[in-house]
This record gives structure tokens, C-alpha cells and sequence, in this order.
């Protein structure tokens, strides 16, 4: 049992201090897209909700499970996709007098 | 190679998209591609885990998972596509929520699963902090969701006794924990349930319509630590790093929103401190002082012999949805020669950084945001510093009378410009519910009206010249 708590609390631990580091950098005019963002990684849980899902042994898991999907698919889903809609529009001022190159080409 | 290890190497390299696109985060150029890499990380771990062997046998129901991902596709697509830019608060919290609430499901289906094989008191431990956290993120994020859509009120909610029954909540939810963790029982797990949830409720309920970023930014980091605990629980790293890196970010974002409110993060939850409402709504004052109006083409002209403005937004501009009008006043002004600038505070809007999104929908660019210590050093030089809807993020209070309830938050010192202009609805005073002394300031002018129809006045006034 120990070795196995103990690996999953070293990873705790890592991460921790590794998603502090990064987030620290984060300007805040980019804040919300973070806090959307991370709510979309979040719902990673759809993996662990098809694992329960899929292992289950009674009606009520089956339910529970069927919920826990339905649930972490819109977390998932609907989390990447507002944060996508949100970053489409930081973007850096348009120069119409300079036109790139192969903008040219086309 | 087994099936088992090329399962679990897919899952190690989708927990690095995840760190990479946070990181992508850091500057607006890559976080767009940053999101993207996440989600492609996300699909490679979900038609992964179609792969993977549960108690020795392939996943049962797989139709079924199919299935209830198809109804959470068909709702989550078109409501995420086509939801108001200014309504992404509230969306944000409802999938958080969510997000929570499947979490919360994972660890009890879980505990359900393997009861019968006796589990350790950690793994229990791990369930009931999975159920707790995952519920009250839930709950909580349904209040949220509730207030900014107005379906509520968004004033605080206070009742009598209210602090000692959310301690005795609380506390009921604390003996119940250590119960379960000696009897290990299912039923009292239902009760535990049902308890977070209305932890939940009566944990939001208290905290005004303003602090609600900071309260989402909060239940973001507790869905994050819920699928952390499910990932001890099913004995997945994937979880506990995409948990702990949500919970990190999290913690770590609120922490800097309420140091933006100058505030400390016990203060937003427990004060309740949107009730001292002191609205006056007349013009004049007891002591007489009295506020001056202009029109939109008083301050057009105004702004027509400025060499720099700038122009600082608030959730009023937002309301009335005045951002495309603005960006092109700020054009008109720039064509002519002026210098302009937006001065974003931290806590405009209702999210962190929400002003920002707001403002990059009505295609402002980002050169031209300033954030709040730059746009001080700014203002000082500033010919006129114009103010749309917003009001508690320039009261000058904050700094200068400690008895104000808004005391010690920073601001954007719209006081050091040449003149002020505010654009008003009415003499309400802002979300805070806090008087402003620089309404009444003899370099203010006042026009009154909606912001969206106020700057279409004033981008006609100035094309007319």
C-alpha cells in the first residue's frame, strides 16, 4: 500500500510546485482565459467517469457512471471550446499598410 | 510493450500538453495554439482509455459511454458557441460546476464499486474528500451561476445566526467524515452527500455580486482538487496532475485577485460587506455639493483637443454593450492624432482579466491595454481621463478615508488626469455600493444615459467636425 500512496503524493508534490511556476508568469490581461482553460483540463474527470462507467457491476453504478460522462463531457467540451472563443480574439493589431509576403502571393 | 504501459505513456504525454498549454498561457501569441495542444491531449487520453482493461476486462458499456458523450456533446457545443461574450462568467461556472459535480460522482460510484473488498482508510479518506470538495464545487458554482445570471439576487444573502449555522454545517460535515472513515458505511456517504451540497449553498449565498470572481476563481481550484482525490482514489496520475496543476492555478489566481481588491481572500468570503449601502441617488449632497453634467458633444469636442485620453472601461460598458461603439471612438480620436490608451483594473468586470476579453471581442488591440500600474504612470500626463461604467475601481476612498469598506483596494487614479469624464446611468453608486467623492471633483463632468448611446453620440459629434 505505502509505495503506492507514496508515489501518487511525490507526483502531488511535483506538480504542485510546477503548476505554481507557471502560472506565476501569467500576464493578467490573460487571466480569464487561464481560469477557463484550466477549468477545460479539469474535465480530464471524463476519463476517470468512463472508467467507472465501464467497470460498472450494478444499475445504480451504471446510472451514476452514465451521469458522471454526461457531466464531464460538457465540462470538457464546453470548456475548450469558450476558451478557444475567447483567444481567437487576442489579436495583435492588424497592419493593413504592411501586407506580409505570401499574403501577397496568394 | 504491454497494452497497459502504451496506455499509460499516452496519458504521461497528455499530462504534458496540459503543462504545456498553461505555459502557452504566458503570452497571448501562443495561448490560443496552447488550448489546442490541451485539447488534443485530452482526446488522445479519452480514446486511450476506450483501450484500457478495468478489473481484468475490457470496458463494459462502451455504447452507453458513447452515448451519454454524444448528449454532453449537443448541449455543451451550441451553448458554448453562441453564449454573449458578457455572459462567459457565468458559463465558465456552470461547466466548472459540472466539472465538480462528475467528480463527486467518480469517488462515490467508486467507493460503491470496491466497498466489498474492505479498502483502506486512506482510500475512504480519498472518496470522502473526492465527495465533499466535488459537491461543494458544484452546489457553489450553481449559486454563482444563479447570481450572474441574475436569476438571483446578487446583493449578499444574510440571515440571522447565519455564521453559526454554517459552522454547525460544517462542523455536522467534519463528525460525519471521521464516522464514515471508522464505519465505512454507504448510506451515511448519501447523507455526506447531500450535506456538501447545502455546505455549498449556504458557502456562497453571503458573497456579493463583486466578489463573485473571486469565488469562481476558488471553486475552480476545488473541482481541480475533487479530480485530484478521484485520481488518487482510481489510481491515476493523469487525474491527480491535471487536478493539481487546476488547483495550483487556481489558489494561486485567487490569491492575486483579492490582493488586486486589497483585500485579504477571508475578507471576500466571510464579510458580506455589499450590505452598507449608502446611496444617496440625488445630485446634490447634504453639504451641498453638487456634481456637473455635460452632453456628448460637450466632451466630443473635449476630446477633439486632447493630445492623450485615457479611457478606462468598467462592467457598465459591458452592460450596455458599448465595446464595438468605444473601439471605434478610440479609432476616430487616434486618426486625428491623439494618443489612446485603455486603463484596465484587475477586478473589472466580473472574472479576472474579463475586461480584457471583452474589449479583444470589439477588436482593441492588446498594444493598447494597459494595466492598472502602468495606466497610473500614465494618467498623470493625461489630458483626459474618460470613465465608462465604471465607478468603484476609480473611487479615490480607497485611498484616502479609511472608513470606507472599499479602503486599501487599488485603483486607477482617473483623479491625476487634466479633466475626468464619467459616462453614467445614473448617480447609483457602483456594484460595492460605495459613494464616489470624484463625481463631485470640480474637473469632472458628468453625462448621463446609456454608455452605448452616449458614445454613439459622441462618434457622430466628432465626424461631424
Amino acid at each position: 500500500m505505502g509505495n503506492v500512496l507514496l508515489q501518487y503524493l511525490t507526483v502531488l508534490i511535483l506538480t504542485a510546485f510546477v503548476g505554481t511556476e507557471i502560472i506565476a508568469k501569467v500576464p493578467s490581461i490573460l487571466h480569464t482565459p487561464l481560469m477557463s482553460g484550466s477549468n477545460a483540463i479539469h474535465g480530464v474527470i471524463l476519463v476517470g467517469s468512463m472508467l467507472i462507467l465501464g467497470g460498472a457491476t450494478s444499475n445504480l453504478q451504471e446510472v451514476l457512471g452514465f451521469l458522471a460522462v454526461i457531466l464531464a463531457t460538457l465540462n470538457v467540451v464546453g470548456g475548450f471550446v469558450v476558451t478557444d472563443r475567447m483567444l481567437e480574439m487576442f489579436k495583435p493589431r492588424a497592419k493593413p499598410t504592411a501586407p506580409k509576403s505570401d499574403e501577397v502571393a496568394k | 510493450m504491454s497494452r497497459g504501459t502504451l496506455i499509460d505513456l499516452l496519458y504521461l504525454f497528455s499530462a504534458t500538453t496540459f503543462i504545456l498549454a498553461l505555459k502557452g498561457l504566458g503570452s497571448p501569441k501562443h495561448a490560443r495554439r496552447g488550448n489546442m495542444v490541451a485539447a488534443f491531449g485530452m482526446l488522445v487520453a479519452v480514446v486511450a482509455t476506450f483501450f484500457k482493461y478495468v478489473d481484468g476486462h475490457a470496458l463494459h458499456h462502451v455504447w452507453l459511454i458513447l452515448l451519454a458523450m454524444f448528449i454532453g456533446l449537443i448541449i455543451a457545443v451550441p451553448t458554448a458557441r453562441f453564449v454573449k461574450m458578457t455572459a462567459m462568467p457565468q458559463l465558465v461556472a456552470i461547466f466548472n460546476g459540472v466539472g465538480g459535480g462528475a467528480a463527486s460522482l467518480v469517488s462515490l460510484t467508486e467507493f460503491i464499486h470496491v466497498k466489498s473488498s474492505h479498502p483502506a482508510t486512506y482510500v475512504i479518506l480519498e472518496v470522502l474528500l473526492g465527495v465533499l470538495i466535488g459537491t461543494v464545487s458544484f452546489a457553489g458554482s450553481a449559486i454563482a451561476f444563479a447570481k450572474l445570471q441574475e436569476l438571483m439576487t446578487g446583493r449578499p444573502v444574510t440571515y440571522p445566526g447565519q455564521q453559526i449555522i454554517n459552522a454547525i454545517v460544517g462542523l455536522a460535515a467534519l463528525v460525519l467524515i471521521i464516522t464514515i472513515l471508522v464505519t465505512a458505511s454507504t448510506s451515511l456517504l448519501w447523507v455526506l452527500l447531500a450535506l456538501s451540497f447545502v455546505l455549498g449553498v449556504i458557502f456562497v449565498l453571503p458573497i456579493g455580486g463583486a466578489d463573485v470572481p473571486v469565488l469562481i476563481s476558488l471553486l475552480n481550484a476545488f473541482t481541480g482538487l475533487a479530480v485530484a482525490a478521484s485520481g488518487f482514489t482510481l489510481g491515476s496520475n493523469l487525474l491527480i496532475v491535471a487536478g493539481v496543476l487546476v488547483g495550483a492555478s487556481g489558489i494561486l489566481l485567487t490569491r492575486l485577485m483579492s490582493k488586486a481588491m486589497g483585500r485579504s481572500l477571508s475578507n471576500v468570503l466571510f464579510s458580506a460587506f455589499g450590505s452598507v449601502v449608502t446611496a444617496s441617488g440625488a445630485t446634490t449632497r447634504d453639504d451641498g455639493r453638487s456634481v456637473r453634467s455635460g452632453t456628448p458633444e460637450d466632451i466630443a469636442i473635449l476630446l477633439g483637443f486632447s493630445s492623450r485620453v485615457v479611457i478606462i472601461p468598467g462592467y457598465g460598458l459591458a452592460v450596455a454593450q458599448g465595446q464595438h461603439v468605444l473601439r471605434e471612438l478610440a479609432e476616430l480620436l487616434e486618426a486625428k492624432g491623439i494618443e489612446v490608451f485603455y486603463a484596465i483594473h484587475p477586478v473589472a468586470g466580473r472574472m479576472p482579466g474579463h475586461m480584457n476579453v471583452l474589449l479583444a471581442e470589439a477588436n482593441v488591440p492588446y498594444e493598447q491595454l494597459l494595466e492598472m500600474d502602468e495606466a497610473n504612470s500614465e494618467l498623470a500626463t493625461a489630458d483626459v481621463a474618460l470613465v465608462v461604467g465604471a465607478n468603484d475601481t476609480v473611487n479615490p476612498a480607497a485611498t484616502d478615508d479609511p472608513s470606507s469598506p472599499i479602503y486599501g483596494m487599488p485603483i486607477i487614479h482617473a483623479d491625476l488626469a487634466e479633466n475626468v469624464v464619467f459616462l453614467k446611468r445614473s448617480m447609483r453608486p457602483g456594484f460595492a455600493g460605495i459613494e464616489n467623492d470624484l463625481l463631485y471633483n470640480p474637473k469632472t463632468t458628468l453625462v448621463f444615459g446609456d454608455a452605448k448611446d452616449t458614445l454613439t453620440k459622441m462618434v457622430a459629434a466628432i465626424k461631424a467636425n
